[in-house]
């Protein structure tokens, strides 16, 4: 065209990336791509390689090795080799490799954005604006961990070698948040980049080879699913993390259960976009395209479900449907596009059925009317509306551009269709009345909420899920946590470690003379005495084996009750700490007047002398007073992260947690392991020890007097295996700590799958219940919360 | 480009001071919209040579200092007649273009010189008033000047508002003054200055537009040139966001002029991008889009030149305004 006619039609015209240098790099290892292991490229064991294609062409870009156990092993050895070394090199030492990192992939900008545009499909805009830059902050930030570990972090450890499978939708930022804070602490990694983008994982590699990182601390396979399976059974690997699917998390979750591996699995979203009728709404269009038309929606966290205040739904409707209109979709590398290509022809299937489903359901479709290429696999930006909470694409994750829209009447309303999911990932939510926002997003169960923004991300704050979109943080501080264990935690064995169990003694008499055996035990649910549904009891004999009680036998319609009884406790997770605390003391007061009494149970139970049974009230009370004291001061955190915005890192409750206590801990197992989890406003189950189950029973006497709101402790007792398998496969217990044999971590962890509970085993190791410097460590408190970050951008 | 006639001339409609209390603008939301939207969009090569002669149809070359004569705005028109050097025309094949800036910009007293050295030409004359810059002159001597500035020749009147009405909350106050300063224009088209960078808050410049296009306002435009902050990206977005609102409301096109500190092609054509997203290509005239500057158009000839010889240019090779 010329001059002349431009100058009337006033088109874009083209402005395509130049992809020379990436075309050259392929072409430089003959357009074939392969491991990188203990600093060696390593063609695969099998010698088959798959096509990697540019969905925005169907181009063929390289083969791409397959890789197998065979593989995997390779790199594993060397991983484990290199292990101690790299934890050996010290924080500094990591910082300046991970500098490096940094460096190099800024250096290299551009070459990583072309490569990741022609690879995954995503537009060049994105990949040089948005991924690369945020690919080398968290270099640079974990750079600053490494080098702050030493004195930051000091009674931790690093996990030893870890495996990390990443998705396609961010190649290299995937693989930048799961490297960068596990090289940073020490572990030696193998990674497994998607099977549809190896390309900047490769190119990642030779610069870990150019910057001469030691060999076998980063290794890199390639491969589908089979290379992903053989890293997750991997026997040598001490944690994985994985980002993708949740039905693939699930298998990850039982494949690995019982085997002590650690794992964090961020996974699938349906997160809410919330609009109430005072928001800046020519912003939330802005909004949403940012939330649901960014990376062709192929966005873990996009906000794919629009909920409206009912009184300005028609007016942003009618906005979003002309801004629909005005997207661009075409080549990745042309620079004034809006959308690219998806993934791949399998994933813009799987879009259109749900876009077809959604219309048979009843949605209204609203669909762009931009040009769409002809070649390459695309999908045009979708707006679904008439859409009810009960339509199945309210409910599903589509993973590709359509957004789904719903209205609400109060923000109460908005706040429940929000939760109507079962994910909980991320939630935007739009208001310029701070006062509505700030009570919104606590309130909405996602571990991301951005107020007036969406998509934003930081290497300084954490992200990841509620409920099925996983668990685990990446980014800040509380990523961190994903990659160290506790120094004393890595020595734990099997093994008793406190105390010789005490002889029997002779003084059987006095105990049993001074306590009364007709005291009715029961369960305790809901703040109230009740027998169990069975009708059943057991015998409960003292150590000398004299009948000394019953004991209800609980079973599943207790714990049904018990688990009700706790939701029916939700205030107790909103009360403030303050409130908490008093209670906690309070229980701590009246556990300290009765202290004699339990001593004496204590020692009719279990044998010991009195001055260990009144040195473990003594400990119990002080156990309470700890976890009394941090409940109003185990506080969030205000993160930084570049631009006019703060970022609140709020602790919250879990929810429900289940507690099976530890079998050789007897009282003081029991307060160890409840008070944290309420102090922190959970609410939980708990099933004693079998032999020490009276002094549960006893226990809630006490609770009766302290104030404890009903519902908060719920006690059952029983099979412990029995009521660990109903409460491992209760759908409504979000969290399970689990202390006993490895038949029942494994269960546990199993079970867990189903609705991504939050688990912590034993693996059948006993733990010094004894050393207040462990049970009372930051531990039991990171446990018993989930940090929600909620984005304030701000700007008069 | 745009047949004046086609243009229904915005009569203003009656104040609606609810909707003008509810207005609420996101700062930082905007911000990022305008961060990211010149992202978005780019002009190559030959699109992008057409969109600068494009560029210089929209500018009003303008001269607005205390030590202005009749000979400096000869100079100024001369080069608003020939913005750009004849060989650079040819080697363009846009000779037939003709070519001209959207206007002339000057105070009152030197509309007479700018009418001399324009006759024969369509360029229009504009000039800035009621007291401009600061504004702080009585309404009658307001009134007067315009009224004087219109019988002298001026065909576009840029006007200040009062920005102690902003902040007094005496929105009326600002219709009341702009309904009249049109009325004054009669069939001169008004162009009312917000002057953005003191109004501080983007629900503030939010505001005044809609209060200025409410009234009448032909154009509205961001700033005198002599605030502290002039254009910038995101106030753009707000005011063109306005204009989109209130054609949808009522049928008006307004026009935008982003004034002050537009000095590179490079600029230039990001607020041209702006437009043409958020408002389409019919704001792409130079009826509905201008820009207030005096030295955009020295480093577009450049950028034409580059484009023409692949070499990069030196002003001394330009006409000076």
């Amino acid at each position: 065209m010329s001059v002349k006619e431009i100058f009337t039609t006033m088109e874009y015209g083209p402005s395509s990336e130049n992809s020379d240098a990436a075309q050259q790099w392929l072409a430089a290892k003959n357009n074939q791509l392969n491991h990188y292991i203990n600093g060696q490229w390593q063609t695969p064991a099998n010698k088959q390689y798959f096509a990697s294609t540019n969905p925005a062409t169907n181009d063929k870009l390289a083969d791409v090795a397959q890789g197998n156990d065979k593989d995997v092993d390779l790199a594993v050895s060397a991983a484990k080799k290199a292990n101690n070394a790299w934890q050996k090199l010290g924080g500094h030492g990591r910082a300046k490799y991970l500098y490096a990192l940094a460096r190099q992939l800024q250096k290299h900008s551009r070459l990583f954005a072309v490569l990741e545009s022609l690879d995954n499909g995503k537009p060049i805009r994105e990949s040089r604006d948005i991924d690369i830059p945020l690919v080398a902050r968290h270099f640079y930030h974990h750079a600053g961990w490494a080098q702050l570990m030493d004195n930051e972090l000091p009674n931790y450890q690093a996990l030893g070698v870890v495996g990390q499978i990443i998705p396609w939708n961010f190649p290299l930022l995937m693989l930048a948040w799961k490297v960068a804070p596990a090289l940073a602490m020490g572990n030696t990694v193998i990674l497994k980049p998607a099977e549809f983008t190896p390309a900047t994982a490769v190119l990642f590699a030779q610069i870990c080879d150019e910057i001469k990182l030691p060999k076998g601390v980063f290794n890199l396979i390639l491969g589908d699913g089979i290379a992903g399976q053989a890293i997750v059974e991997h026997k040598d690997i001490a944690k994985i993390a994985f980002t993708g699917s949740t039905a693939v998390g699930r298998l990850i979750r039982q494949a690995t259960a019982g085997s002590g591996k650690k794992i964090s699995l961020e996974l699938g979203g349906k997160s809410a976009f919330i609009v109430f009728e005072d928001a800046d709404l020519d912003s939330v269009v802005e909004g949403v395209v940012d939330a649901i038309w960014f990376n062709q929606g192929q966005v873990c966290c996009a906000g794919s479900r629009l909920l409206m205040q009912e009184s300005i739904a028609k007016k942003l409707t009618n906005k979003l449907v002309a801004r629909l209109n005005k997207l661009v979709i075409g080549n990745s590398l042309d620079k004034s596009i809006d959308m690219g290509a998806i993934i791949d022809p399998s994933q813009a299937k799987i879009i259109k059925a749900m876009v077809e489903l959604g219309v048979e359901e009843g949605a209204t479709l609203h669909q762009s009317n931009s040009k769409i290429p002809t070649n390459g696999c695309f999908y045009p930006p979708t707006l679904l509306t008439n859409v009810e909470p009960a339509s199945t694409v309210a409910q599903q994750e589509i993973f590709g551009p359509v957004l789904v829209a719903m209205t609400f009447r109060t923000p109460n309303e908005a706040v429940q269709i929000a939760n109507n999911s079962r994910y909980g990932l991320a939630a935007s939510v739009w208001s310029e009345n701070i006062n509505l926002a700030l009570d919104v997003a606590p309130k909405i169960k996602a571990g991301v909420v951005w107020i007036n923004s969406t998509n934003i991300f930081d290497a300084s704050v954490g992200f990841g899920g509620y409920k099925e979109s996983g668990f685990g943080r990446e980014g800040g501080k509380e990523g961190l946590f994903e990659y160290i264990q506790e120094s004393w935690q890595a020595k734990l064995t099997s093994k008793i470690a406190t105390k010789a169990k005490p002889q029997k003694t002779n003084n059987k008499a006095t105990a049993q003379d001074e306590i009364n055996i007709d005291k009715t035990a029961k369960l305790y649910i809901g703040g109230k005495q009740v027998r169990p549904d069975s009708g059943y009891s057991i015998a409960v004999v003292d150590y000398n084996g004299q009948h000394i009680a019953e004991l209800p036998q609980g079973s599943r319609k207790d714990i049904r009750n018990a688990v009700e009884a706790a939701n029916k406790a939700s205030a107790w997770s909103s009360a403030s700490g303050h409130n908490r605390a008093q209670v906690l003391y309070f229980i701590a007061e009246n556990l300290s007047a009765r202290s004699d009494e339990f001593a004496k149970r204590i020692s009719q139970l279990t044998g010991k002398s009195t001055s260990d049974a009144v040195n473990e009230v003594e400990l119990s009370i002080r156990r309470i007073f700890t976890s009394a004291a941090w409940a109003d001061k185990y506080e969030g955190k205000i993160h930084t992260p570049p631009g006019r915005i703060v970022t609140l890192a709020m602790k919250e409750a879990v929810g429900n947690i289940a507690i099976v206590a530890p079998e050789e801990a007897g009282l003081l197992g029991m307060i160890s392991t409840i008070m944290p989890a309420i102090a922190m406003g959970n609410r939980v189950i708990f099933v004693p020890a079998s032999e020490t189950a009276l002094l549960a029973t006893d226990f809630y006497q006490i609770l009766n007097t302290s104030d404890l709101p009903g519902g908060v402790i719920n006690i059952i007792t029983g099979d412990r295996d029995e009521l660990t398998d109903t409460l491992a496969k209760h759908y409504d217990i979000d969290g399970f700590w689990y202390w006993g044999n490895e038949a029942g971590s494994k269960l546990v962890e199993f079970e867990a799958a189903a609705t991504m509970k939050r688990t912590w085993v034993n693996h059948g190791k006993i733990y010094d219940w004894y050393d207040s410097s462990q049970i009372e460590s930051d531990l039991f408190l990171r446990k018993a919360v989930e940090i929600k970050n909620v984005w304030v951008p701000y700007g008069a | 480009m745009l047949n004046k006639q086609t243009l229904k001339r915005n009569t203003g409609i009656p104040l609606d001071l609810g909707f003008i209390q509810s207005i609420n603008i996101n700062r930082s939301a905007v911000e990022r919209r305008a961060s990211t939207i010149v992202k978005r969009r780019t002009v190559k090569k030959q699109h992008q040579a057409a969109w600068l002669l494009k560029a210089i149809t929209f500018i009003d070359l303008t001269t607005l200092a205390g030590d202005d004569t009749p000979g400096k705005v000869r100079r100024l028109c001369q080069k608003a007649k020939n913005p750009i050097n004849k060989e650079l025309l040819i080697a363009l094949d846009a000779s037939s273009l003709n070519i001209t800036t959207g206007a002339v910009c000057v105070y009152h007293n030197m509309i007479t010189s700018a009418v001399d050295a324009l006759k024969e030409t369509n360029i229009p004359i504009a000039a800035v008033s009621t007291g401009f810059p600061a504004g702080q002159s009585p309404l009658s001597i307001k009134l007067a000047e315009i009224e004087a500035s219109v019988k002298a020749g001026a065909t576009e009147i840029d006007i200040v508002i009062s920005r102690e009405k902003v902040f007094t909350g005496d929105w009326q106050g600002i219709y009341d003054e702009v309904k009249a300063y049109r009325l004054t224009c009669k069939e001169a088209h008004i162009k009312t200055i917000l002057a953005t960078g003191e109004l501080a808050t983007l629900t503030n410049i939010a505001k005044a537009s809609w209060v200025c296009m409410m009234a009448g306002a032909d154009f509205i435009k961001t700033s005198t040139g002599k605030e502290p902050v002039n254009a910038t990206l995101p106030v753009s977005l707000v005011m063109v966001r306005a204009i989109r609102a209130y054609f949808e409301l009522t049928g008006f096109a307004i026009g935008y002029k982003p004034a002050g500190g537009i000095q590179t092609a490079k600029q230039a054509l990001e607020y041209m991008i702006l437009m043409k997203e958020e408002l389409g290509n019919k704001w792409l005239d130079p009826h509905l889009f201008r820009f207030g500057a005096s030295s955009l158009l020295g480093d577009i000839e450049r950028q034409l030149e580059h484009f023409v010889t692949g070499s990069y240019s030196a002003s001394y090779r330009h006409a000076m305004s």
